[in-house]
């Protein structure tokens, strides 16, 4: 394995390691939040007890994400020095502003964890909105960074390779930056929303009490399905901004190879780069050009028009586009549905087909947010700066690098397992005192 | 406004603040390191009652604690990247190894606290975090040695010859760029240092923090040892500078550095006459200002270098606008951090019930 390899991987990985826990960090307070303002609203201890154990897992899925986050901000130099010290002066104001933003959010996260009989009611809910609206905003200034090394701005090129007269305001308004954002914040909410949701509905099959968990998949769906439904538009934006600014990109996720009009969409197949063709897949006429440009007689960029050397890995990128569509598409259906039982004024807990999707497509968001992070990462190879740095001049001379990549796969790898294991406990114990018939929902007040 | 600013010194204003994000991040997180140490030495009658106070005292705010290392390392590498890019090649090793031991130490403490019901499993918890309390500070304190001692930037000037040698030739010893800058004396006497400074705050902020006086004076001993330690360290490793870090045993002892040296000895001794004396709140104060002044005493000493004897801060400074906005930036988010930090350590600070196991609602 070669170096630059070994520290894409460990990049990569610690990096899809992180993800998931800033996706929960983003929406998890939310909801906590929500259950807490119901509970001082109705007085019903079912929503406090709710409140309390989403906070539990959120104070555990926080650490983990704030220690993997200091990880990543260290392995920019670790692995990347090329690209800190072309691009420092640039990204760093919003990485800045985001460690502003974090700060705020671990802050607060203490003061609502610690504080429950330490600050008043309205203390303690402002404390969580202030983690919840924080977390927000960190996720913000990180994802304009990824933005601008997709389509960087803000500077003018040097003979010699420097950026010059640079202007951070300007590069995190780059042009990617709205719909990656939007695109980042939606996947969070309908991840970590969905995903509750899902794990309500499976202890309500196994025979949970309907009326706790029916208030946790209110507040859940509440959160994840709106996100869910919105993402496929928010994707289409992306995809169109990605067909202009980066059309080598949108080639590889589609898999065209050849420059054409009318494009046909590629559904599945399987690209072969030394072929340069797809084969297997179903296509669909006119369907790319359509969906790229919203015209049917469009030309779309085929891999063909940039050298070899110039292009992304594609079938990584095409099969890793279609699960996020396929899956992201399943999650807005079953959001879908959820939208027409609640409209019917239906009992949601009582539809035993929807819980079963539900839990069902609980793992889609995150597995969707990897596959999408996949396509925008290695969709920009071989570039780590767009058309401006190539990420092999930009990694680290260290030799060796398979090491540091064995040992925080290991670390990743054992903190997983641990809290997957940690959290299964939290549900099943959440689970097992529901059933409970002598337990009262009241009694979550003094727990 | 800004013509103020550059008589000032841009880079110096920003590495200012750099400085005092570090020191804050000693005086907080580094305590809690130190409360990490004394976890694992808890000895005697009162064992658990000295783990259940270190885990009372820092379970709210350590999270907030451990943001100041990462506000210091953005503020680095926007400020100065080259410098950055510098640390992180020549440093890989021990930095990697810092950072497995700050993400063993985050996430064995809240695993400890939340996820552990068995008695087995939370002592298990607690050994992870313990050791990692120790390994991290020796880490923090041998990367820091390594940089005053100029065997960073030293090694960092023999890089290009590495870069070049890529596509065949004789490439330089790997040893002499990756490991021979930080595993040397002086930076392992740093590391000690930086170890028994995190231990002594620690013991002094538990003494203040327990409320019945066996606890206290059972971290009265514990900082007076702590404080011995600390001297031993700094002064073999003043000794050691001598000869493997001139730059470091020159600037120590010359000019205004000098000075500091004084006023860090006045806060020694008032640190431990203060902790002698049961003046608990001035053995707080004191060692907190020692700490501090340990830590400028260095910054005077390697002024005006970022990483000594080739970068100095003008050098690799980011251009004006980004060290502007970047001063904007942290200005008005002290206007907001500042009161909730203030916050923070009024909700939980001083609380009649320090001594409880744990939170009502966490039982």
């Amino acid at each position: 394995m070669t170096d630059l390899l070994a520290a894409r991987i460990q990049m990569a990985l610690s990096l899809g390691f992180h993800i998931v826990f800033a996706e929960i960090g983003i929406a998890m307070p939310l909801m906590m939040v929500l259950a807490e303002w119901r509970w001082r609203r109705t007085g019903d201890g079912a929503y406090l007890e709710l409140a309390q154990r989403w906070a539990k897992g959120t104070a555990i899925l926080f650490a983990v994400g704030a220690v993997s986050g200091t990880v990543l901000s260290f392995e920019l130099g670790l692995l990347w020095p090329g690209f800190m010290r072309l691009a420092g002066p640039l990204i760093g104001v919003p990485f800045s502003l985001e460690g502003i933003a974090f700060f705020l959010e671990a802050i607060f996260l203490g003061i609502y964890l610690y504080g429950w009989d330490r600050v008043g009611p309205r203390g303690h809910l402002s404390a969580g909105v202030v983690v919840a609206a924080s977390g927000a905003t960190s996720a913000v200034f990180v994802v304009l960074v990824n933005a601008w090394m997709n389509t960087p701005a803000g500077f003018e090129l040097a003979a010699d390779g420097r950026l010059v007269n640079i202007d951070p305001i300007a590069a995190m308004q780059s042009p990617a930056a709205f719909e990656q954002v939007l695109h980042m914040l939606l996947a969070a909410y309908a991840a970590t929303g969905l995903a509750v949701a899902g794990v309500h509905a499976w202890m309500l099959l196994r025979g949970g009490s309907p009326a706790f968990h029916r208030r946790a998949l209110g507040i859940a769906l509440a959160v994840g399905a709106p996100a869910a439904l919105l993402q496929p538009l928010s994707g289409d934006i992306s995809a169109r901004a990605v067909a202009v600014a980066q059309p080598i990109k949108l080639a590889a996720l589609e898999a065209l190879w050849k420059t054409e009009r009318g494009a046909p969409l590629s559904i599945g197949g399987w690209p072969d780069a030394a072929r340069e063709e797809t084969r297997w897949a179903l296509e669909i006429p006119y369907g790319l050009s359509l969906l790229a440009f919203h015209d049917p007689n469009a030309e779309v960029t085929g891999l063909e028009s940039a050298p070899r050397e110039d292009r992304p890995p594609v079938a990584v990128v095409h099969v890793a586009f279609q699960v996020m569509v396929g899956l992201g598409t399943a999650m807005a259906l079953v959001s879908l549905w959820t939208g027409w039982v609640a409209w019917r004024r239906r009992d949601v807990t009582a539809q035993r087909g929807l819980l079963r999707a539900l839990v069902l497509v609980a793992p889609f968001g995150f597995i969707a947010t990897e596959a999408g992070w996949i396509v925008t990462e290695v969709g920009r190879q071989p570039w780590v700066v767009h058309g401006l740095l190539r990420t092999s001049d930009a990694v680290t001379p260290m030799p060796g690098l398979i090491v540091p990549m064995a040992l925080f796969t290991v670390l990743y790898l054992g903190l997983g397992a641990i809290v997957v294991t940690l959290i299964a406990s939290l549900v099943r114990e959440t689970g097992a005192r529901r059933v409970a018939p002598t337990t009262t929902a009241a009694g979550g007040a003094t727990r | 406004m800004t013509s103020l600013l550059d008589s000032l010194g841009l880079p110096e204003l920003i590495a200012a603040i750099l400085v005092l994000g570090l020191n804050a991040y000693v005086l907080t997180g580094g305590a809690d390191f130190g409360g990490g140490v004394w976890d694992l030495l808890a000895r005697g009658p009162r064992r658990d009652a000295q783990r259940a106070l270190i885990a009372h005292s820092i379970g709210p705010i350590w999270e907030a604690n451990h943001v100041w290392l990462i506000l210091v390392i953005v503020i680095l590498f926007t400020a100065f990247p080259a410098a950055f890019a510098t640390l992180g090649t020549v440093l890989h090793i021990p930095l990697t190894l810092m950072l497995v031991g700050i993400v063993l130490r985050g996430s064995s403490f809240v695993f400890r606290s939340y996820g552990a019901r068995d008695v087995a499993s939370q002592r298990r918890w607690g050994r992870v975090f313990a050791s990692a309390s120790i390994v991290t500070p020796i880490l923090l304190g041998v990367i820091v040695g390594a940089i005053a001692s100029d065997a960073v930037g030293e090694a960092a000037s023999r890089l290009p010859a590495l870069e070049s040698a890529r596509g065949g030739g004789t490439t330089p010893d790997f040893a002499t760029i990756f490991l021979t800058p930080w595993l040397a004396p002086f930076p392992l006497a740093m590391g000690a240092l930086a170890l028994a400074m995190f231990a002594f705050l620690a013991a002094v902020y538990l003494a203040v923090a327990a409320s019945d006086d066996a606890l206290r004076d059972d971290f009265r001993r514990r900082g007076l040892a702590a404080a011995l330690a600390m001297f031993v360290a700094a002064f073999g490793g003043l000794a050691l500078a001598h000869w493997h870090a001139p730059r470091v045993s020159s600037g120590l002892t010359a000019g205004p550095a000098l000075a500091l040296q004084a006023a860090t000895a006045f806060a020694a001794l008032t640190a431990i006459w203060g902790l002698w004396t049961r003046r608990w709140r001035v053995a707080r104060v004191a060692a907190a200002a020692q700490v501090s002044l340990i830590l400028w005493g260095w910054v005077v000493a390697q002024y005006p270098f970022v990483i000594p004897p080739s970068q100095t801060l003008r050098a690799v400074a980011a251009p004006r606008i980004t060290l502007l906005l970047l001063l904007y930036g942290l200005l008005g988010g002290a206007v907001i951090l500042i009161p909730s930090l203030a916050c923070l350590f009024r909700t939980f600070a001083a609380s009649p019930h320090a001594n409880e196991p744990a939170p009502r609602w966490r039982a």
